[in-house]
């Protein structure tokens, strides 16, 4: 049986790799739901922007009228985890975007979309963040964005460390919002997922 | 998710491994892809919110009505493709024409699909897909054939339907057939899933890999006849994970409008209400070739093996 104090966490399921997340969320102790409209956002105490493709995404927002009640949630505070395509929904200024892609009220950073090249250029590394512990992430990168910019109050957690893109900003973390350019969910790792829902939990 | 092909966690950059090549699919997952002939089709794809556009010379419909040999696109119109759009673009490579694929390779396509609607042009082999570092999805009609091509090492699978009908029902046959399949796999005992590979035709790996996880080790999607948004989200209730869409958008009286409902239909696959809404106003869907009235050799779905 679920413990009664596990949270909730719901993964916006627009578009992209939802059972994913699911998956590790409830691996780690969560009770994930997938979440398509307002009434489902308001049972949730975090959410998690999957990985997936963003302009498709930000339509999808628009079209079924989630944006607004996104904002005023992370307004108010509610914890939220983004991968990828989910960095990209977070951040207050997007590069290399389609000119009608918008974010939500997020973190202040600018991502550069599809940074790393197509997909060919996609890879896996090991990138270390900071507040985990137990070593590097292996992270999987696909088409992914990275951090161009920080604003005041941004902390980088991780950087690609090798490589032609050695030094990118890959992590971070504004109080209660998290982004990663890469993936933790398609791999066993669930470290990120715990944290998110510490996070989530405190 | 196969962890064997994975490299050494604490090793540099690596790129083409299987978990980026099958990741990148996951990201699709929801989502519609869609047939574009001209940058100018690809924009309008992309403007409805499709998640990729699959870049080919002919649409399967004007394949079919056209005859001749059919063949992968001209670099120039994949360029241009490539150019119009940000979210990926995809595009066709012949049967076993593995140049073709290391062609559209160079040109940065972000997925090859080596598909039976175009011409094949090796009727004994298929594309050795590892050799590769951009990703291949190919068609397949039943779980046999679909566990083939992933040995092959395609990073994706989708249904083949009949190509340029407008007709759902072939589609709708290989979903059902590929999902009752790994539904029967997860009811044999052991020693009776050696006997399972070997009628598949597949390796037992990955028979056995089947059996446990209960679904493909790649995403499935579905394609071959979808004009609808009521189609896309049948096919999403019968477990596919995605959409692709041909001749079903640009055959169609109102493109643009066809293409954005149809995302929806998707995203809503099990909402009748939004479908309902969705599916209103569209005018024209493609007029479409009925399965049954097109002659054996001439079926799109029987190429490949």
């Amino acid at each position: 049986m679920r413990c009664v104090t596990a949270p909730v966490i719901g993964v916006l399921a627009l578009q992209g790799d939802v059972r994913e997340h699911l998956t590790a969320l409830t691996d780690v102790g969560a009770q994930a739901r997938p979440v398509r409209r307002a009434a489902e956002l308001d049972a949730v105490d975090g959410l998690v922007i999957p990985g997936g493709e963003s302009t498709t995404i930000s339509k999808l927002v628009d079209i079924f009228e989630l944006r607004e009640p996104i904002d005023k949630r992370i307004a108010a505070g509610l914890p939220v985890y983004g991968s990828c395509a989910g960095m990209i929904m977070l951040a207050q200024e997007v590069l290399d975007g389609r000119p009608d892609q918008r974010g939500f009220d997020g973190i202040t950073m600018t991502v550069r979309r599809n940074a790393f090249g197509r997909q060919v250029d996609s890879f896996e590394a090991p990138v270390e963040i900071t507040g985990i512990d137990g070593g590097p992430l292996h992270a999987v990168f696909i088409r992914a964005p990275w951090v161009e910019r920080v604003g005041a109050g941004v902390e980088v957690l991780g950087t690609v460390t090798e490589g032609p893109a050695a030094g990118r900003v890959v992590a971070v973390r504004q109080g209660n919002l998290l982004a990663t350019s890469f993936h933790p969910e398609l791999t066993r790792d669930l470290r990120l997922h715990r944290y998110f829902v510490d996070l989530v939990r405190t | 998710m196969s962890e064997t092909t994975s490299p050494n966690p604490d090793a540099g950059p690596v790129v083409g491994t299987a978990r980026v090549k099958r990741g990148m699919a996951e990201m699709l997952k929801g989502g519609v892809i869609m047939d574009v002939v001209t940058p100018e089709q690809a924009k309008i794809a992309e403007d409805a919110g499709a998640v990729a556009v699959m870049a080919l010379e002919r649409v399967p419909a004007d394949i079919r009505a056209q005859g001749g040999v059919s063949r992968m696109s001209d670099p120039d119109m994949i360029d241009g493709i490539i150019n119009a759009v940000s979210i990926p673009v995809m595009a066709k490579a012949r049967i076993g024409h593995f140049v073709e694929a290391q062609i559209l390779q160079a040109l940065g396509v972000d997925y090859v699909d080596e598909s039976e609607v175009l011409t094949p042009a090796d009727y004994a082999n298929h594309i050795d897909k590892w050799a590769f570092t951009v990703p291949f999805v190919c068609g397949a009609t039943n779980l046999g054939e679909a566990l083939r091509r992933i040995t092959e090492g395609a990073a994706m699978i989708r249904s083949k339907g009949e190509a340029g009908t407008g007709d759902v029902s072939n589609a709708t046959t290989h979903m059902r057939k590929i999902r009752q399949e790994i539904r029967r796999l997860q009811t044999l005992p052991t020693d009776e899933l050696f006997v399972a590979a070997k009628e598949l035709q597949a390796p037992y790996e990955l028979v056995k890999e089947v059996a446990e996880s209960g679904k493909l080790p790649v995403v499935l999607f579905t394609a071959g006849g979808i004009a609808t948004p009521a189609d896309a989200a049948m096919m999403m209730q019968l477990g596919a994970e995605g959409v692709f869409v041909g001749s079903g958008i640009f055959k169609a009286g109102n493109p643009a409008q066809r293409a954005a409902a149809i995302v929806k239909a998707t995203t809503f696959h099990d909402d009748p209400d939004v479908l309902a809404k969705v599916s209103r106003g569209l005018g024209e869907a493609m007029v479409g070739i009925n399965v049954d009235d097109i002659p054996v050799p001439h079926r799109l779905a029987d190429r490949g093996w």
